[in-house]
């Protein structure tokens, strides 16, 4: 090695460390470029040898068609069940967190049988449910999905909360109750403002669950709330794929979940931190 | 009228007996201290006339009504927590009005009054601040605003400047006796420091081990303490305790030193006893013995300067005492000196009963 004075030293590696970070974004990157891209192309550009790495010309086409055959409805299904679903997911589970952490509800173990849930193959009972749902009449209905993605949230959601409640100090409540409020009152105007980020960040992960959720929807939709996962098996084909369709709606169905934890970020980061990694 | 009655309160944590059978009568406008060694019941007694804590048996009166099994809003109380408890999502404003906020008091009303609350806690240039931009001091001003914002029949105190740095202690310890007399409400206090105790209270209440040992005005527990417990509790530097056997006249000392006990006879003669002394009843030898003191020669051991007193240890009847004298009065250990004890200050307490006769 020659012997670099020391600031010129620092420069190398700082410039070391630049090239690793453009090439981890390069890798992670990419594959997210590559989807848009493909989404913008027509297909003699998607074929194409070598490939075109950005299309000569933007073109809409391959999103006018889902909107225009209605398959971009699919999305819309997938962001109603999975923002309902959060929704109660996120009321139950927190009052059940409060009770489980202030009341002792169940006594030390309930929670671990709660998060016990999680352990369960969903594919284990997909098909039991088929048949239940059959008999309620609840396939391909937005309570049944609804009704199911809440019930999955659940244990996380209580799990999460009540790591973040037991966070909170107790004479905040005490002072609350003293002070003139009921224990809903205390659940409302100091439980919830103390605990929002892990509430929001909480949220945000069994929204991205719900949405992500593939088996359950393809089992129990058929037409009418057909969720966006399940719509882009669709354009997998026995003789070909639908590239500029796949890619079209995979876009479709990134951007809800890429703005929600845009605007959620800077709850996520002080969520994750605060009270995840205690048990 | 009293304010606060307890009657025969117990409350057990499983099996652990916290507060055994205690009765208390706070008349209005009182300061009333709780005081005593960590784990003694203060806290526990505290928080069960809040309503935090269910009693186990007994009963709670507050403003004539029993209150046992209210709940903690209920009680018609204010409350000031160790740790401030001040929401860090509301502005000090806020969390001032809180309280009457979650009352339904209108809008002009809680102006108003945490207007005057900040004002008299000088904290009026503070409202727009969150609790994170303040210092101990000025976060404890603003639990205490938040209590006095609110027309209680009962103010309690949970140990609130055990937080708080020394000078900002003895600072704050003002503040409250202050608010006290302006107020003159009826004041709960729980602490551990026997200072605090002293300088505050109208009225002490020691506890030890969930029973009351003693209870009085500061000064009556201090002179006159009824057990040894209660002696060695109160006072800094701490009474000093020595083994003697009682003569007809006095005590004998386990040296031998023989100290007479102005105005007392005693038939027990003979009889093992513990002679409580405190630091202040020591002073050095002037020109003539006093009347009811008693000179005895020592040697320094320890010196520690305060200021404007000195800590000074020597040995005495097989123990170390310790005396608090003037500032110069001894310069430095090995010294070869003359103390003079008050003896008409001194307690006689019986070891087996640790009461004091």
């Amino acid at each position: 090695m020659s012997a670099l004075p020391f600031h010129r030293r620092k420069d190398v590696r700082l410039a070391w460390r630049y090239l690793i970070a453009v090439l981890l974004v390069i890798v992670f990157v990419f594959p997210v470029y590559w989807l848009f891209i493909i989404s913008f192309k027509t297909p003699d550009e998607i074929f194409a040898f070598p490939p075109v790495w950005y299309p000569a010309s933007i073109q809409f086409n391959n999103y006018a068609v889902l909107f225009k055959d209605g398959d971009a409805w699919s999305v819309w299904n997938s962001l109603v069940l999975a923002s309902v679903s959060t929704f109660f997911a996120m009321i139950f589970g927190t009052i059940a967190a409060y009770s489980l952490v202030r009341f002792k509800t169940g006594g030390e173990n309930l929670a671990v049988w709660i998060i016990s849930q999680r352990m369960m193959p969903p594919v284990a009972i997909v098909f039991p449910l088929f048949l239940l749902y059959v008999y309620f009449g609840w396939v391909d209905t937005y309570h049944g999905l609804i009704i199911l993605y809440t019930a999955f949230s659940l244990p996380y959601v209580i799990w999460m909360m009540r790591g973040y409640i037991e966070d909170i100090p107790l004479e905040l409540e005490e002072s609350a109750l003293v002070d003139g409020c009921t224990r809903w009152e205390v659940l409302w105007k100091v439980v919830l403002p103390m605990a929002r980020s892990g509430l929001f960040a909480t949220a945000v992960f069994t929204f991205i669950f719900a949405w992500n959720d593939f088996l359950f929807a393809l089992v129990l939709t058929r037409t009418e709330v057909t969720t966006y996962t399940v719509q882009v098996t669709h354009y997998f084909g026995g003789q070909s794929n639908f590239w500029a369709k796949i890619a079209a709606m995979s876009v479709l169905g990134t951007i809800p979940v890429f703005f929600t934890v845009a605007v959620m970020q800077r709850y996520l980061v002080r969520g994750i931190s605060m009270g995840a990694v205690k048990g | 009228m009293s304010d606060l009655k307890i009657t025969n309160l117990h409350k057990h944590y499983g099996a652990f007996h916290a507060v055994k059978g205690i009765d208390l009568d706070v008349p209005s406008g009182e300061f009333t201290v709780l005081v005593g060694p960590s784990g003694c019941g203060k806290s526990t007694l505290l928080r069960t006339i809040a309503g935090l804590e269910e009693a186990s048996s007994g009963k709670v009166e507050i403003g004539g009504r029993d209150v046992t099994w209210a709940r903690p809003r209920d009680r018609d109380i204010a409350m000031v927590f160790q740790n401030y408890a001040l929401y860090p999502y509301l502005n000090v404003k806020e969390n001032i009005a809180f309280g009457l906020r979650a009352r339904k008091f209108a809008s002009a009303e809680v102006e108003k009054r945490v207007a005057r609350a900040a004002e008299m806690l000088g904290i009026g240039h503070l409202l727009q601040r969150f609790p994170r931009e303040l210092s101990g001091g000025q976060r404890q001003r603003v639990a205490i605003g938040r209590a006095i914002v609110r027309d209680a029949i009962l103010y309690l105190f949970d140990e609130p400047l055990s937080n708080l740095d020394a000078q900002l202690r003895d600072d704050m310890r003002v503040e409250i006796k202050r608010l006290h007399q302006e107020l003159g409400r009826t004041m709960i206090y729980v602490t551990h420091d026997q200072i605090e105790a002293m300088t505050l209270a109208d009225r002490i209440v020691l506890l030890r081990d969930g029973v009351i040992e003693q209870l009085g005005a500061p000064l009556d527990l201090f002179e006159r303490p009824s057990t040894r417990f209660v002696a060695g509790f109160l006072g800094s530097p701490k009474m000093n305790f020595l083994n003697a056997t009682l003569s007809p006249d006095g005590v004998t000392l386990a040296d031998g030193t023989k100290l007479s006990l102005p105005g007392r006879k005693t038939s027990k003669a003979g009889q093992a006893v513990i002679l409580g002394l405190r630091p202040q009843h020591i002073a050095m030898a002037g020109k003539t013995v006093a009347p009811g003191h008693e000179r005895v020669p020592v040697t320094i051991e320890l010196v520690q300067p305060t200021g404007s007193r000195v800590q000074v240890t020597m040995p005495l009847g097989g123990t170390s005492i310790v005396a608090e004298l003037a500032a110069h009065d001894v310069s430095r250990p090995g010294e070869k000196t003359h103390i003079d004890i008050d003896m008409t200050r001194a307690v006689i307490i019986d070891p087996t009963t640790e009461k004091v006769i």
